[in-house]
């Protein structure tokens, strides 16, 4: 092997470092950084859709100078940073209903655009849209979907914590087969939310042929942010999904949420790719890859998996799934 | 004042929502002991100079290897390094050469002349040191550190000790040890060569010391009785190694049998060799398993053509020719005879059957306690049982190495400092062992050990030239970065970045993090993803 090994120290996989030259630390390294989503947030202990939220904005704002308004879907992340009349927000920030953050975004894009040819100056100011997985899959999709089909310059996060946890983990759309939600109980024949149903947002979107797709996990940061400033650097509708865990929804300990997302990557469950124009041009591959065991046991919405009573059918389809999307998106290096 | 359509309430920040009391167990940063640090008898802060190689500091990382042994030359080359025994990094791949960095830094420090700083005051207190071997110059450089006067009584021709007189050049140039030898005496420290006290107590007096450090190798070698005529040529292996350093070369002839198991066996077989003799045999009384020698040392010599037989013992030496009987292991692994002989024939048998002390100069001094040929001393301080006398190396129990002997006169240099001013030192309270649990491996890259350069076979067995290479500076900065920093906050962030509720305040750099306990709700992502295990989640306190 020729790879150029790099170091923990210099390199690649920690936050920062003090050996690394300034320009090679990562945004969340500085004590510059904005901290757009500030302390004093009720999201729950070791929340990941907090974590998240604040690499992708903050990322956002180093990448356009701070210019940047968000526009925010219902959900978690309008509920914990922004009970009346107290905000974590450190930036221009819009709520208006579950379902249209997108149009929201597109309509301020618009604004900025009109204004700009008005006073004659460079339209700078730039655009994101965020909201859940409830918000983006199911409630706000045929906004989100307009806004991709007439390639508005807006980026579009969606934090996927893969279910609806605001109100009470009800299943949605982008629910994984087998897990337990407060609508897909552990119970009966088929217990926990059905296989062969649901969405996979990313590859709509790739469907969609916009100029910039991109999924990511926030275990591994320097990946998100790279991600974020080249979304920044293109103008048109750009999407990128975010996987979150989520403690309470996931029964999950607090302090497994980055291990969490970094197992759902290591498994092959969540595939961390890039895509421009609906292709495929980059996917990051599996460093140590393990069994979808090691992902599932962390976490009691898939309890009922385990045990005497187990359910090793569905762990074998689950893991099949895994398997497909290693050998759909080439997550393991090609032998030579 | 006018507020717009629907709003009664002025815009506040989060931050007044104090939620740290949420939380019901609270992270702290907390170093602990990595396990190399641990394990090393010399108390070297090992993770503490990697820390600075690291940064390519050489300097400071020699300097802070320094102010606990002063030897790092030498060290690099004959230390037995037990740090890589335990090193977690061990379990991810193979051990951090920590030896073959220190012998870098060593070699740096004499190419570039780094020198030891004088001591800041005298304290006008005179310390009398007896042996300038590696616990004897261990010792009076740290005393000296600490302002005293040191004299140095060496009673054979050159300093170094056994590291001279028992190790051979191939593993330990002379110009190397001779240069760390002369750079203690470069602080001021006096040392008289060719002085053999014969008489601790008598020579304390004359000299007026107020303290002495004993620190005598063991230079006596032990016999074995073996029937011989009087043709035979026998020789013991610690004057054969002595010898060596002289102008006469031993005579070993060209068939040369060494008898013993240990690392001193080796030395002589391998110089045996390199003298010239064609065939070098040991005769070892158990298997390999049982030999006391280290593994990598038996493997080179091995590699060079030493001969080893195995389960034999020497009945008789007649002439030429020696009566070996063959020996079987019983249950509890002990050398049983089995009646079965052979003859080998040999120009010379070498005894390398263990050393003793000379202790004749602690004769008639009181409270002494001698068990088993050594000085019985308090292990906290190394004081003997007659006050203001303390000692170390060879003549006291413990293993007998150099790294050992090292660690010796570090600790009875502090203890004799403490008990010059009339007091006594506490234990040292240590952090807990930073295990390899505390390591969250997947922030570390796969990086497999740089092997140090050895000298070709064919060269090793026909010169006394240093057979095991060192780094260059590329694969010394490489090594060092393999480094976990185990328990030990290396500032690389991840605290930092990882809390979701941005309560980790970063201090700037080299002085680390602090928490805002009044916004950390106590998740633990922070302990779950430090790299190194710096972080100790701990119960709230109600």
């Amino acid at each position: 092997m020729t790879t150029p090994i790099k170091f923990y120290q210099t390199g690649t996989f920690t936050v920062g470092n003090r050996l690394l030259t300034p320009e090679q630390r990562s945004v969340q390294s500085s004590e510059e950084r904005s901290n757009a989503l500030n302390s004093g947030h009720r999201a729950c202990q070791g929340c990941g859709e907090a974590l998240g939220a604040r690499y992708v904005v903050d990322a956002a704002m180093r990448a356009t100078h701070n210019q940047l308004i968000a526009a925010n879907a219902t959900g978690c992340l309008e509920v914990f940073s922004t009970p009346y009349p107290e905000t974590s927000w450190q930036l221009p920030w819009i709520h208006s209903l579950f379902g249209n953050a997108a149009a929201v975004g597109t309509g301020i894009a618009a604004a900025l655009k009109v204004k700009a040819q008005k006073n004659g100056t460079a339209n700078n100011v730039r655009v994101i849209a965020q909201g859940g997985d409830g918000g983006t899959t199911d409630i706000g999709f045929g906004c989100l979907s307009g806004m991709f089909e007439r390639n508005d310059d807006v980026l579009y996060i969606c934090y996927d914590n893969e279910a609806y946890m605001n109100t009470g983990v009800q299943r949605s759309s982008a629910t994984p087969m087998g897990a337990r939600t407060a609508t897909t109980m552990a119970v009966g024949a088929h217990p926990g939310a059905p296989a062969g149903q649901g969405k996979n947002l990313p590859q709509i979107a790739m469907a969609h042929e916009i100029p910039y797709v991109a999924t990511a996990t926030v275990a591994d940061l320097r990946d998100l942010e790279a991600k974020v400033e080249k979304a920044m650097s293109i103008r048109g509708a750009r999407y990128l999904h975010v996987l979150v865990p989520c403690p309470l929804g996931w029964g999950s300990a607090s302090h497994d949420t980055i291990k969490l997302a970094r197992l759902a990557r290591e498994t092959g469950l969540f595939p961390v790719f890039e895509a421009e124009h609906g292709e495929v041009t980059a996917v990051t591959q599996l460093r140590h890859p393990v069994p979808v065991q090691e992902y599932l046991k962390l976490q009691k919405r898939f309890a009922h998996l385990f045990g005497p009573k187990g359910d090793a059918q569905m762990l074998a389809r689950i893991q099949a799934d895994a398997d497909r999307n290693i050998r759909r998106f080439k997550l393991l290096e090609q032998e030579a | 004042m006018q507020k717009p359509f629907a709003i009664t309430l002025d815009p506040g920040s989060s931050l007044a929502n104090k939620t740290g009391s949420w939380r019901t167990e609270r992270p702290v940063y907390a170093d602990h002991l990595p396990p190399c640090n641990a394990q090393c008898p010399a108390g070297e802060d090992i993770q503490g100079w990697l820390f600075h190689a690291e940064s390519g500091d050489y300097l400071q990382a020699w300097q802070h290897l320094t102010r606990d042994n002063p030897f790092p030359a030498i060290m690099g080359r004959v230390c037995y390094h037990s740090c890589e025994g335990v090193c977690n990094r061990g379990k991810l791949d193979a051990a951090v050469g920590i030896n073959s960095v220190e012998r870098f830094l060593g070699d740096e420090a004499l190419k570039r002349g780094w020198k030891f700083a004088a001591p800041a005051a005298d304290t006008g207190k005179h310390v009398l040191v007896v042996g300038a071997g590696p616990s004897g110059m261990s010792a009076a450089y740290h005393l000296r550190r600490l302002g005293h006067r040191v004299t140095v009584k060496e009673a054979g021709p050159l300093m170094g000790g056994m590291m001279r007189f028992g190790i051979p050049q191939y593993r330990l140039p002379r110009d190397v040890l001779e240069a760390e030898m002369q750079r203690i005496v470069d602080m001021g420290v006096t040392v008289e060569l060719g002085a053999k006290v014969e008489h601790i107590a008598r020579t304390m007096q004359e000299g007026r010391f107020d303290a002495a450090f004993l620190a005598v190798g063991a230079h006596i070698a032990k016999r074995a009785f073996i029937p011989a005529k009087d043709s035979s040529h026998i020789l013991d292996a610690v004057s054969v190694l002595r010898s060596m350093e002289g102008a006469d070369k031993p005579m070993l002839g060209r068939r040369v049998v060494v008898y013993g198991g240990g690392n001193t066996a080796i030395d002589v077989a391998r110089t045996a060799k390199r003298l010239g003799a064609t065939e070098a045999i040991i005769v070892y009384r158990r298997n390999r398993e049982k030999m006391p020698a280290h593994d990598f040392e038996v493997e080179e010599a091995l590699q060079e053509g030493v001969m080893v037989k195995w389960l034999s013992t020497i009945k008789q030496a007649d002439g030429g020719v020696l009566t070996v009987e063959k020996m079987v292991l019983d249950d509890q692994g002990n050398p049983q005879p089995t009646g079965e002989f052979e003859s080998l024939e040999a120009d010379s048998l070498v005894l390398a059957l263990g050393q003793d002390v000379d202790l004749s100069l602690l004769d008639g001094v009181e409270g002494l306690e001698v068990k088993d040929g050594v000085v019985q001393v308090d292990p906290h301080s190394m004081m003997t049982g007659h006050p203001g006398l303390f000692a170390g190396g060879d003549m006291v129990p413990a293993d007998r190495n150099v790294t050992i002997a090292v660690g010796h006169g570090k600790k009875a240099a502090r203890h004799i400092d403490a008990w010059l001013r009339g007091q006594t030192l506490a234990p040292t309270v240590k952090h807990a062992v930073a295990g390899f649990e505390r390591i969250n491996s997947w922030y570390y890259s796969d990086a497999p050990k740089t092997v140090r350069p050895q000298l070709e076979l064919a060269r090793r067995t026909s010169s006394f030239d240093e057979v095991q290479g060192g780094l260059t500076e590329d694969n010394a900065l490489f090594e060092a970065r393999r480094c976990l920093s185990c328990g030990n906050c290396f500032e690389c962030d991840n605290c930092y970045g990882v809390c979701p509720d941005n309560a980790v305040i970063k201090l700037g750099p080299g002085k680390r993090f602090a928490f805002n306990y009044d916004y950390c709700k106590g998740c633990g992502i922070c302990v779950q993803e430090c790299p190194c295990g710096a972080i100790d989640m701990v119960p709230e306190e109600t």
